[in-house]
């Protein structure tokens, strides 16, 4: 590939690069169904993760089976059916409910016993039962958890129980009004850059292999790397502006604040780009087919962005050997610093660690598909 | 079944199956995330590091922050001297929470006055923040004057009993989940492909003047994809059983009909993409654009009930939702016939629709 340069050597890199980099801008252009993935999925995914992806549980049905009928057994029902946390059906019978619990109409249901006098007027074991769906465990601890809080607060209330002496004031900073979609919606930026940049970068690379036309380009007299970059630039153009649409709507329809200036929204999202695109190009290289590099991408790009980036799950939570893959998953400090941006404001000192891992592991994926393109050049 | 139609699905198949690197991609990764992803998909809260001002330290304090480290979602303790130092954590969330113990916590606990302590809470990170403040809330709550456990009776009032996962082990939830969506998005991708290819590659029109009638050459895109899906589930349904070791108490036969159903309605969504698109790149975007959504409002991620009303009926049209009900119905909760049959039907009809859609399409696009 190393043609000897000509004495006009700079007029020509660029006059190249340009060229090429119009061919790439017209192609994106000319079809749509980059521009529906850099602009029509990012509101899609939006208006998803603003409202369909919540984590905020709230009016969990459960039955009360009310064995009892005594005016305290009543009461207790009475708090169950009260709070906003659940939606109550009533019951006499266990028997009645178990079959909404298998078909999963109700996340759990609480029994009142026949005795439930007796164990309130001598305290020795359990007052009520209470039994959830553990096929789905989140629902289910907030079943048991809230269920406890209803029974404690009514036990209180009835003056059984002394308040506790020590308590905390919890205080929550950033985000007090405790909506998931405020850090849920830079997670959804992650993937949509992730979108761009891996997959498709990966396919357009992968096309130009599969139709012999690689070969063809890299024939003339540009040089890899101006192929390449010509590639590439109008890719990080296209995710930077997606990101600028993405945080716009954000902003303007989905109520999440920018705390932070877009100049780190904007450099953090640049950052991101560099490993994003390089794994793209990684992909394609080593896949040369789109079949292959959509499945690669979808695998190692998006899923990862969704799961292992810390935007749904707790990185801090997970096991030890998946905590460590973690760490070359770009999606995760992009994610954080994010999250930062909109709703913490400019950590620069949190940003700066994080574009440094961005940057390390797109030059390594770089490195690793210049390695395999020129190999098989030779 | 006739020769033209036997030799146009082996044909399909040989083009996915051909490759080496097509046949690794669609059943290695899918393997390999179903076990990256099944330890990382957790809602639990663990290694939590919390900051930690204590302007008492008197015997309260101590007490309390001996019994917040020993406490098992808790890694370490990182004491600090000042509050912009607690800030400073809570910024570059060095630290999911921050105690800020005052100086007269410990005189007011000894005194039986209410002490009150500040709990600093990461609201980047609120939904693992409120769990740990919960965690912690049940802590502080058992100091007393005494620094005995007091408020047994309230913790004991209730007996909970989760059926069908006792221990509520995340993966039992994940896996079965994770199989169907992995196996569909193959389905997706293989189908989306199958006539966006030919027409990318100019075969299609070698196809129209074959003797082969469009109805024809839709079921020889649908039986690959079928195959490919079915045997890729049952692959990782065998993974959940087998390495996951989740209890499998329901019917197999049963699942295996939602299956083939489940699979079915999506390869209908993936030709339909197919026969729109002009080039593979289009299918593979149109692809992701339909299957991220579907994911998104399965349930998978968050309960379908938690989502507000119009996305809930929207939720009913989406195969993947009653398949999952299926699926994790069938391993924990030997989900009983009526109950498949109920989640059944609305994945029939909705295979029914988009498979005769896609006929229409495709013979619309070869005429």
């Amino acid at each position: 590939m190393s043609v000897p340069a000509p004495a006009t050597a700079s007029a020509g890199h660029l006059r190249r690069l340009l060229a090429l980099t119009r061919k790439e801008v017209l192609q994106i252009a000319r079809d749509p169904s980059a521009l529906l993935i850099a602009f029509v999925l990012p509101l899609v995914l939006l208006v998803l993760y603003a409202n369909a992806v919540s984590l905020d549980a709230k009016e969990v049905r459960i039955g009360v089976v009310l064995e009892s009928d005594g005016a305290a057994a009543h009461e207790l029902a009475a708090a169950f059916a009260a709070t906003r946390y659940f939606s109550v059906t009533p019951a006499r019978d266990r028997r009645e409910v178990v079959p909404s619990l298998l078909a999963g109409e109700l996340r759990g249901f609480v029994v009142i016993p026949q005795d439930f006098a007796r164990r309130l007027a001598s305290p020795s074991g359990p007052l009520v039962q209470v039994v959830t769906d553990g096929s789905q465990p989140n629902t289910a601890s907030f079943v048991a958890g809230y269920a406890q809080g209803v029974v404690s607060g009514w036990l209180a209330a009835r003056g059984d129980t002394a308040p506790p002496v020590a308590s905390f004031e919890p205080r929550y900073w950033f985000n007090p009004e405790l909506e998931s979609r405020r850090f849920l919606v830079p997670g959804a930026i992650a993937i949509i850059m992730a979108m761009i940049g891996t997959l498709l970068t990966a396919l357009v690379v992968a096309r130009e292999w599969e139709r012999g036309t690689m070969e063809a380009i890299m024939s003339t007299p540009a040089s890899a790397l101006e192929i390449l970059v010509a590639k590439l630039v109008p890719y990080f153009v296209l995710g930077l502006v997606a990101t600028f649409v993405c945080a716009l709507l954000s902003i303007a329809v989905f109520d999440v604040p920018l705390r932070g200036s877009w100049l780190a929204l904007g450099t953090l999202s640049a950052a991101f780009l560099v490993p994003a695109l390089g794994q793209g190009l990684l992909i394609s290289a080593a896949s040369r087919n789109q079949f292959v590099a959509a499945q690669l991408a979808l695998l190692s790009g998006f899923l990862p962005a969704f799961l292992l980036s810390g935007a749904l799950f707790e990185i801090d939570s997970m096991p030890a050997p998946i905590r460590a893959i973690t760490l070359v998953v770009a999606a995760r400090y992009f994610v954080a610093s994010l999250q930062s941006v909109f709703l913490a404001g400019d950590v620069w000192s949190q940003f700066l660690p994080n574009m440094l891992a961005m940057l390390a592991i797109g030059l390594v994926f770089f490195a690793l598909a210049s390695l395999r393109t020129r190999k098989t050049l030779d | 079944m006739n020769t033209r139609l036997r030799a146009q699905i082996v044909k399909e198949l040989l083009s996915f199956l051909r490759d080496p690197k097509s046949r690794m991609v669609l059943v290695g990764p899918p393997l390999v995330q179903l076990l990256v992803f099944s330890f990382a998909a957790t809602l639990e809260v663990r290694n939590v590091d919390i900051a930690v001002l204590d302007q008492d330290a008197g015997r309260a304090s101590h007490e309390l922050l001996a019994r917040i480290e020993a406490a098992s979602f808790v890694r370490q303790l990182v004491p600090v001297h000042s509050t912009t130092g607690l800030a400073d954590l809570l910024n570059r969330r060095e630290v999911l929470v921050a105690v800020h113990v005052p100086a007269d916590f410990s005189r007011n606990v000894a005194a039986g006055r209410p002490a009150v302590a500040q709990l600093l809470v990461d609201g980047r990170r609120a939904n693992s923040g409120q769990i740990a403040a919960a965690y912690l809330g049940t802590i502080v709550a058992g100091l007393d004057g005494r620094l005995e456990t007091a408020g047994t009776d309230a913790s004991s009032a209730i007996a909970v009993r989760h059926w069908f996962n006792p221990n509520l082990v995340y993966q039992w939830f994940i896996v079965p989940g994770l199989a169907a969506i992995l196996a569909m998005l193959a389905a997706l991708l293989v189908t989306g492909l199958s006539i966006a290819r030919e027409r990318e590659m100019g075969t299609f029109d070698q196809l129209l003047v074959s003797p082969a009638s469009p109805l024809e050459i839709v079921v020889g895109k649908i039986v690959p994809a079928l195959v490919i899906g079915t045997v890729l589930a049952l692959l990782m349904v065998a993974a959940g059983v087998f390495l996951f070791r989740v209890p499998f108490s329901g019917s197999l036969p049963l699942l295996l009909l939602s299956l083939v159903v489940f699979i079915l309605s999506v390869v209908g969504v993936g030709l339909m993409v197919s026969s729109i698109c002009r080039t593979q790149q289009q299918a593979i975007l149109g692809v992701f654009a339909v299957g991220v959504p579907v994911i998104l409002v399965s349930g998978f991620a968050t309960p379908v009930e938690n989502m507000p009303y119009a996305l809930q009926l929207l939720a009913e049209a989406n195969p993947l939702k009653h398949f999952l009900v299926i699926v994790q119905g069938t391993f924990l909760k030997a989900l009983p016939p009526g109950e498949v049959f109920a989640n059944l039907w609305p994945m029939a009809v909705i295979a029914a629709i988009t498979l005769s859609s896609a006929v229409v399409i495709v013979q619309g696009r070869l005429q």
